[in-house]
């Protein structure tokens, strides 16, 4: 099962070095992980999603929590989230067929970025079902290359309390105690 | 070793006397004296020069170790022993890497280190250079928390915070990487800029009420409970708190290796050391019990067993300070995150005493039929009977430190721990060599009390180059060489599941006792059972650094055994028939 969580940590190297290490010691499977900047110019935000039951979430989540420069650990489970992937794809397609395929890309609301005689770059911005069905109907034409940036989400509520739904075992975690 | 010309700039000395700048060296060895450093340990180096020229006017007593494990094993006993930091300094690449296995070993024991490399100039990293190793980097997976100070105006406060993290909450080893050039430049000194500022560190000391409450309700309510306590008691200087608990509520105890001596193993509730090798009154407990109380353990594997099937009858409480611990091995019903210390000590107000005497019945009658035990009527020597007739003349008080293996096993059996920091062990990594280097290290700390190492002839081996450290330090260091001529648990294994193909693991020893003598130490040796209560005496008498190499039964095995994927309660050894005549 997949999980989206959130980490705010401090600006400082090795950071992600931390995060990913911790992963991969640990045995936890990541499925995307997108690092950028915040309003804080001190916080960067790392974006993770994570594949594994309830438990293994309960470990990510708690050996995140360990990690010093962590300062806090958000937990999506369950929230209602806005969630985006951007992505970047360059199809193959013929002339004659481009009718075809802006059809598919005015559908799915994405942008043509680049275009050349025997290809169109694509802008797809959205969920990831989104993103994978877009992939899909692509396919039959030839999929020459494709980037993405991995998962990124914010809560539509502001509800979302770091390591939300606390149980009394994750006292340890919860922020702004002291 | 490398680059010395910047330590030039050290010599003028008035600078440390001045209010607004001062050399990152010095405010190394100011910070280490802020923080109550009285002893460290370590090796110098070419980067690390001008750190040690500053400790040369410093009143901190250094102790050359002859290898940086050693230093860092020194310091991870010295802490065990005190429950300070316990701090080392080594130098770039080769000095940082041979902190590795101690920095490993101190991890998975919670044991509050801080390690100081030196690291090439801040130019030069990345570029190869001489000595340069990307320690941070190396030391990263197996430290609480590692950092490299690249303007020396962030030293002071980055040495504060290593300190800090490394003492408070779960305890762990830090290492702080300090190149070349931060240690020879100004620093502008401010108070605030040594101020920590950690804002992802948060520790709980108290557990929450509610949580306390229903743990004491449920030891109330159980017939059949039973405390599994470990290292985080000691940890948290908890025994005193845990022993009152135990006297009112009336409930038998049982430790892990590293939980040694948190309860007296002399009280009747004791059931000793539970796990692999552990007694079979304590894994029978676990197994029968209703109630699992566990505080400051962690579940590991060789204490569970097939975790599937441990203490398959118990609802299970877990007093840590590490959320991470709870529910991570085993599944636990009522967790309780905080500080042993402070929990144990309010619960004991919440809990009620109940007799429960078939509970102590059940327990009595698994000590009267399966009890530790050996044969001893042989004429060789037994390991265990050394150990035991050491525990007789030292009267259980003395700090005893162990190398990793068979003797290892025996000595958490046979020697009677009644005192929380008397047993030094490498639990969680199981660090061969441990032993001796620690034993320095506890004695050291500790010059007044009688330190033994017991060790194995493999495990000694490996360390017995800090030797000369013991003799240079007019350490009396006992140590007690289990000589099998095997690594004795390696060979163990190969009897029961290689079907006695000895692959490697028996070794040529030299004369051990000669070997000491070489080094300046009082070598002794036991060939005969008849002589160990006379040379155990001399040892125990001797004034420096004593090595006894006693020469035991060769394939002696470590009973009971709960081997790899059994459940707790099926043991191979015990002394009558099998677990089925429970």
């Amino acid at each position: 099962m997949k999980r989206t969580i959130s980490a705010l940590v401090q600006n400082q190297p090795g950071v992600l070095a931390r995060v990913a290490g911790m992963f991969a010691a640990r045995n936890f499977n990541i499925d995307s992980l997108a690092v950028g900047r915040t309003e804080d110019p001190n916080l960067s935000r790392i974006t993770m999603v994570v594949i594994g039951d309830d438990a293994t979430l309960e470990q990510v989540r708690k050996q995140l929590g360990k990690i010093i420069p962590i300062v806090k650990v958000y937990d999506f489970t369950g929230e209602d989230l806005v969630q985006r992937d951007l992505m970047l794809i360059k199809i193959a397609v013929a002339s004659e067929k481009r009718p075809e395929i802006q059809a598919i890309i005015d559908m799915f609301r994405a942008k043509v970025v680049d275009i050349g005689p025997k290809f169109v770059m694509v802008e797809v911005t959205g969920p990831e079902q989104k993103i994978e069905a877009f992939i899909d109907l692509c396919r039959p034409y030839g999929v020459k290359d494709m980037v993405r940036t991995g998962m990124i989400a914010m809560p539509r509520h502001s509800k979302a309390r770091p390591d939300k739904g606390l149980e009394p075992d994750r006292q340890g975690l919860e922020p702004d105690r002291e | 070793m490398g680059n010395t010309a910047d330590s030039a700039s050290l010599n003028s000395k008035n600078q440390s006397t001045s209010f607004s700048k001062k050399l990152g060296a010095q405010i190394f060895c100011d910070v280490l004296q802020e923080e109550g450093v009285e002893t460290m340990f370590g090796y110098p180096g070419g980067v690390v020069l001008p750190v040690f020229d500053a400790l040369f006017d410093s009143p901190i007593n250094f102790v050359l170790s002859r290898h940086e494990q050693g230093a860092t094993h020194m310091a991870d006993a010295y802490a065990r022993v005190t429950g300070k930091v316990g701090v080392v300094l080594v130098t770039s690449g080769p000095g940082a890497c041979n902190t590795v296995t101690g920095l490993a070993t101190a991890n998975m024991d919670s044991i509050p280190l801080v390690v100081i490399t030196g690291q090439v100039k801040t130019p030069l990293i990345g570029n190869d250079a001489f000595q340069e190793a990307d320690t941070t980097g190396i030391t990263r997976p197996i430290t609480k928390h590692n950092s490299i100070v690249k303007d020396v105006n962030h030293l002071a406060r980055t040495l504060h915070e290593a300190f800090h993290i490394a003492r408070t909450g779960r305890p762990g080893p830090v290492v702080v990487d300090l190149p070349l050039d931060v240690a020879t430049s100004q620093a502008q000194v401010s108070n605030s800029g040594s101020e920590i500022d950690l804002p992802g560190y948060r520790v709980r000391y108290e557990g929450h009420i509610r949580q306390i409450k229903r743990a004491a309700e449920a030891i109330n309510a159980s017939e059949k409970p039973l405390i599994y306590a470990g290292g985080g008691v000691i940890l948290a200087n908890a025994s005193e708190q845990l022993r009152q608990l135990v006297q009112k509520a009336n409930v038998p105890v049982t430790t892990t290796l590293l939980g040694l001596g948190c309860f007296d193993e002399n009280d009747p509730k004791s059931l000793q050391m539970l796990g692999m090798h552990g007694t079979a009154y304590a894994n029978f407990a676990v197994q029968e019990c209703d109630l699992l109380v566990a505080v400051g353990a962690r579940f590991d594997d060789r204490i569970t067993g097939d975790v599937k099937r441990f203490a398959p009858h118990a609802r299970v409480v877990h007093i840590d300070i590490d959320p991470a611990s709870i529910s991570k091995n085993v599944k636990v019903d009522i967790p309780v995150v905080g500080d042993a210390k402070s929990i144990l000590g309010e619960m004991v107000k919440y809990v009620e005493p109940r007799e429960r005497k078939e509970w102590f019945a059940r327990i009595d009658q698994t000590k009267r039929l399966y009890p530790l035990t050996y044969n001893n009527d042989t004429d060789a020597i037994k390991p265990q009977y050394v150990i035991e007739e050491v525990c007789r003349q030292t009267q259980g008080k003395a700090i005893v430190c162990t190398g990793v293996g068979q003797h290892q096993m025996w000595t958490a059996q046979f020697y009677r721990f009644s005192l929380p920091r008397h047993f030094i062990s490498s639990g969680g990594l199981g660090t061969m060599g441990f032993g001796f280097p620690a034993a320095i290290g506890a004695q050291i700390a500790r010059p007044d009390a009688t330190v033994v190492d017991f060790d194995g002839d493999s495990s000694f081996s490996m360390t017995l180059n800090e030797l000369p450290t013991a003799v240079e330090n007019g350490l009396p260091v006992k140590v007690c060489i289990l000589n099998n001529g095997y690594m004795g648990m390696v060979r163990q294994w190969q009897e029961m599941f290689y079907g006695k193909r000895y692959s490697k693991s028996f070794l040529k020893n030299p004369d051990f006792a000669r070997v000491a003598e070489a080094f300046g130490a009082v070598g002794l040796t036991a060939t005969k059972k008849d002589e160990v209560p006379k040379i155990v005496e001399q040892m125990l008498s001797e004034k420096k650094c004593c090595v006894v190499d006693f020469h035991v039964e060769r394939e002696e095995n470590v009973w009971p055994m709960v081997a790899t994927g059994k459940g707790l309660h099926e043991m191979a050894g015990l002394p009558t028939g099998t677990s089925e005549r429970v």
